[in-house]
């Protein structure tokens, strides 16, 4: 075990939501170390291929594969001396005095105890129960853009994509880009959740959305061979006799995602069961502190959302982080812009789930 | 199964690489995990489940789910969708837990 380590601010995950905090953080003055357990910094972004919309602060009409590297550039030049990337490194767990313990590979553990420490660990994906879903050949959406989109491999040849949200429209527009048919994509609720310019975008290309339709089982020998899906009356029940038989390889599950809270369950921290914002998540104040003071989260730990309001939680929760350890100049006005920013983000019908879920959140109903 | 011709991405695939899966000789990319090499290999069972051995595959691709977990060059459980592949890598299938303590 090595010596303890005392970064005035750790930050925990370097995608979207980290690497904005850390630069928010650096800005400010303070001494940021940022772990990923990744080799290199981008966290997600590094497979999300399509433009990016909301704020044109926040990177809209660029692609999400090229802000890892704006914000890596950034921070290098404003802050190189302040700034201490720890890649390839996994951190294990968050005790309550305060030490987080680290492992990088092929090294050896580490303990680290910042003044503050701000978690944007990201979300994990939800998984959908079915007989034969743990067949080879049933992959998350993740795992599919990672194929395709960072190591150019196609997934199989025949897709059907399980969700019409953002994320399953999306993807489904890569993977015809990458050469893949995409037979269908099905959705249980009865309208398509994800924005209707995607939702355009695939139908022009010829892929059907059935909403109101659910996969019952995905069957094959070794692998996924097809799968069986039907419809479904107003209550989410299966109709009788509405079953078809759809001939595919892949079947990708797009079905949402879910805040990944484990530290903050070992901290100790507060947190509540908001449907509308993914799961449980920590409870915060307009510093994106928890429960715990000297703890802050940022993106889709926080709440599921895009990452353009991911990287402006970041923002916020280095600026607060940094500000707390006395590096508070102009801490107002960064965050009167930084606050109004995400009210735009999360503005219109959108935002509406967001907005209902912080409600929740803070008491609300 | 590479995709040759994209209209937005350019991958540049590093040198060409060998390693083995079980005894089978496969050709790859620097750059890659050994998952996604095995994927345009064709491999698609990547493990067994515990108690009803039924096929796993690759799924999260991440380093999350643990349905890639393989021994490699002797070393048990490696999560293969995350460790990038070199050449000359021994990689077998695992059945069962592996042996966690490594051989000195």
């Amino acid at each position: 075990m090595t010596s303890l380590q005392k970064p005035e601010i750790a930050i925990v995950g370097g995608g979207p939501a980290g690497l904005s905090a850390a630069l928010s953080a650096v800005r400010q003055g303070a001494e940021v170390m940022l772990i990923d357990r990744d080799p290199a910094l981008g966290g997600q972004l590094v497979k999300q291929t399509h433009m990016f919309f909301g704020s044109r602060k926040e990177y809209a009409a660029i692609r999400g594969i090229d802000i890892p590297g704006k914000l890596v550039a950034a921070l290098e030049e404003e802050g190189a001396e302040k700034f201490k990337p720890l890649l390839d490194t996994a951190v294990l767990g968050y005790y309550d005095d305060g030490v987080i313990l680290a492992y990088k590979e092929e090294e050896q553990a580490m303990l680290i105890k910042p003044q503050k420490t701000i978690i944007a660990t990201g979300a994990a994906e939800k998984m959908l129960p079915f007989p034969g879903n743990d067949l080879p050949g049933v992959y998350g959406a993740g795992a599919v853009q990672t194929l395709m989109n960072v190591y150019g491999i196609k997934p199989g040849t025949r897709v059907l994509m399980v969700g019409a949200g953002n994320i399953g429209l999306i993807v489904s527009y890569q993977l015809l880009q990458a050469g893949v048919e995409v037979a269908a994509i099905i959705e249980g609720a009865p309208k398509i959740g994800g924005y209707l310019v995607h939702a355009t975008k695939v139908r022009r290309a010829g892929i059907p959305i059935k909403t109101s339709h659910t996969i019952k089982e995905a069957y094959g020998k070794d692998s996924v061979e097809g799968a069986l899906i039907c419809s479904l009356d107003e209550n989410w029940c299966a109709i009788p006799g509405s079953d078809l038989d759809m001939k595919v390889d892949v079947i990708c599950l797009a079905v949402g995602l879910t805040p990944q809270t484990e530290l903050l369950w070992q901290a100790g921290c507060e947190q509540k069961y908001i449907p509308e914002l993914g799961g449980y998540v920590p409870l915060r104040n307009e510093k994106m502190q928890t429960s715990l003071p000297d703890l802050y989260i940022a993106g889709d730990m926080a709440c599921i959302e895009e990452a353009g309001s991911a990287m402006v939680e970041g923002k916020i929760a280095g600026l607060y982080a940094a500000a707390d350890l006395g590096y508070d100049e102009k801490v107002e006005e960064h965050c009167h812009s930084y606050c109004r920013e995400l009210e735009e983000l999360r503005a219109g019908p959108t935002g509406a789930k967001i907005r209902q879920g912080l409600s929740r959140l803070n008491g609300g109903v | 199964m590479r995709i040759k011709e994209h209209p937005i991405i350019d991958f540049k695939r590093g040198k060409p690489v060998n390693f083995t899966f079980n005894d089978r000789e496969i050709s790859a990319f620097e750059g890659e995990t050994i998952a996604a090499a095995l994927h345009a290999a064709g491999v698609r069972v990547l493990s067994h489940s515990h108690n009803l051995k039924r096929p796993r595959g690759f799924f999260c691709a991440i380093g999350n789910c643990s349905s890639c977990l393989m021994k490699v060059n002797g070393a048990y459980n490696v999560r293969i969708c995350v460790t990038p592949v070199r050449e000359g890598d021994q990689v077998e299938m695992q059945e069962g837990r592996g042996d966690i303590i490594a051989k000195a």
